[in-house]
């Protein structure tokens, strides 16, 4: 039960069941979809920058409580930081949660170190990396993406 | 029969399957994704073996000794088949790689040459992937499309909407599924077959989800084809029959070019062998196909009675466990069912069942179940399915409930 308790911390449960900025964003300047087709989950995050600055990003779609919080985290942590700064954070996100090795940094990941817990759970990484790698997609200007990929 | 000499034949069922015996996660191991594929009695593990380690040979070529014993062996595993569907002649039983493969090849073998623009494909809303995207391929090319049965709330076909498409639909085949591997609705496969021979609609049936849990009376069905899967009916991965009517098999043209399905080869011209032979280019997989009758011996052996009671049993008591759970749906409440339980519950998303109940041991399907259409049409994400084999036991049942109650408690 142990690595479950890891898997599902406090943090995971309460922001699936209270997720933050889940609504779609009708003035958005970019947006993609991100789907995993093993299992049909899918995740459409919006995008609203002014200039370089990413002043809003919410999301919306169906998920297990992994790739809700998932998103529902990234879009706090990302919400006013500029667009290099997302891709820079998309990276070492991404590493983080794929990675053994690289251990998360309290002070500066925060609530997102909670879901390093997926590493544990092969099959369940993608859940957590789905709504980063549809971000990363918005951001490049292109409408979806896949796990799969 | 008893419920102590019931829970020892069930006992003794399990002991064939060697791969139970296990722990996963430090847990006995609960095995219900069996409609995902189903586990192999050590009879069919010891024939591959034999099969490797004594006749491996290619067939139909060699003058020497090996090889015809490979050849026998693999012409005997037709007949296993054809007995297996009822008694149907084992020219009409093609050893392909899947119900998959079967698909594909009447898609493009039989239905494409016929297909015209505008014509009709009727499908239902409850098929697999694998009974749809074959069909869009070819209706695609020739400018045809696809029509659908509707599935009504409960999870069965609607019935009364068939005639009317049949009468107004321009329809050049019917492809549906006798037992859904999402919900487990047993369908009246006859009676749809029977609708479609008297409005002159050739007929493929499914029977991916049938063939492990009953003998299939093809004859008494009367489909113009059938398909199965080796692996979904305790035999190897990689193998599966497809069954057809002589007069559309003969007619067929080959789908894949190469040995083993000439007669005469020329650089000008080729002349093709009869069915089933024309059908299997290439060395086919022959350790498949024997291990697979060796399966369907073993299955046709059991007590078909106490198997369908047993399976019976453990989805009612699944279903009555489970529907106690606040918050928890069963999806599929058709009267007739295979043992294939489907469910949802209320704000828990079912991958983190699934990954919860293999922390316990329990290995279980939770997504899609290759049926996006459907899960649309019943507006759900997908659902956690435990599905039941002959194998399983009552304990396990109650594992599963249990096991999900904890989840339940967890998230709420």
């Amino acid at each position: 039960m142990h690595e479950l308790e890891e898997l599902y911390q406090e943090i995971i449960l309460e922001h699936n069941k209270r997720p933050r900025n889940f609504r779609s964003l009708d003035d958005h300047t970019a947006h993609a979809e991100g789907n995993n087709p093993m299992c049909g989950d899918e995740i459409e995050v919006f995008l609203k920058t002014d200039g370089d600055r990413i002043e809003a990003l919410t999301f919306q779609g169906e998920g297990c409580a992994i790739s809700k919080a998932s998103a529902s985290l990234m879009t706090e942590a990302l919400t006013g930081k500029t667009v290099q700064e997302a891709y820079a954070e998309i990276d070492r996100v991404m590493q983080l949660l794929k990675e053994q090795g690289i251990e998360p940094d309290l002070a500066r990941d925060g609530d997102i170190a909670a879901l390093t817990g997926v590493r544990k759970f092969p099959a369940r990484i993608k859940c957590a990396t789905l709504a980063w790698h549809a971000l990363h997609a918005a951001l490049k200007g292109e409408g979806n993406t896949s796990t799969e990929e | 029969m008893g419920i102590e000499t019931a829970s020892q034949q069930v006992q003794q069922w399990r002991g064939a399957f060697p791969l139970l015996n296990q722990l996963v996660n430090g847990q006995p191991l609960v095995y219900l994704d069996n409609a995902a594929t189903t586990q192999k009695p050590q009879v069919v593990i010891d024939r591959l073996q034999r099969y490797y380690a004594h006749d491996n040979a290619n067939i139909h070529r060699g003058v020497h000794a090996l090889s015809q014993r490979a050849t026998e062996d693999y012409e005997a595993a037709r007949e296993v088949v054809a007995r297996f569907l009822g008694g149907v002649e084992s020219r009409q039983c093609v050893f392909v790689r899947g119900a998959t493969e079967a698909v594909n090849l009447v898609a493009q073998c039989y239905l494409r040459p016929k297909l015209g623009e505008g014509d009709v494909i009727l499908l239902t809303g409850m098929e697999h992937h694998a009974n749809i995207v074959p069909w869009q391929l070819v209706a695609e090319e020739r400018g045809a499309r696809i029509e659908v049965l509707p599935v009504t709330p409960e999870g069965e076909l609607d019935l009364e909407a068939l005639p009317r498409m049949l009468r107004d639909l321009p329809v050049k085949l019917m492809a549906f599924v006798h037992t859904s591997n999402s919900l487990g609705t047993i369908n009246p496969s006859a009676e749809i077959i029977a609708l479609c021979r008297e409005a002159g609609v050739p007929v493929l049936l499914d029977a991916a989800q049938a063939a492990p849990h009953q003998r299939l009376d093809v004859p008494a069905l009367d489909p113009d084809f059938l398909v199965f899967s080796g692996h979904k009916t305790y035999g190897p991965t990689g193998i599966g029959v497809l069954y057809a009517k002589w007069q559309h098999l003969s007619q067929m043209p080959p789908y894949q070019g190469g040995g083993d399905m000439i007669l005469k080869v020329s650089f000008e011209q080729t002349r093709f062998k009869e069915p089933p032979e024309r059908f299997e280019a290439g060395t086919p997989h022959i350790a498949g196909a024997i291990g697979l009758a060796t399966a369907l011996e073993y299955f046709m052996e059991l007590d078909q009675e106490a198997l369908l009671a047993h399976e019976a049993a453990m989805r009612q008591r699944a279903e009555a466990g489970l529907g106690e759970i606040e918050g928890l749906r069963i999806i599929g409440q058709a009267p007739r069912k295979a043992s294939v339980v489907s469910f949802v519950v209320d704000d828990v998303h079912p991958h983190d069942i699934g990954t919860f109940l293999d922390q316990d041991g329990i290995a279980i399907r939770a997504g899609h179940h290759c049926t996006q259409p459907l899960m649309k049409h019943l507006g759900l994400p997908g659902t956690a399915r435990a599905s039941f084999a002959f194998y399983n036991t009552m304990e396990e049942v109650d594992a599963l409930v249990r096991g999900v109650q904890r989840i339940v408690k967890f998230f709420r």
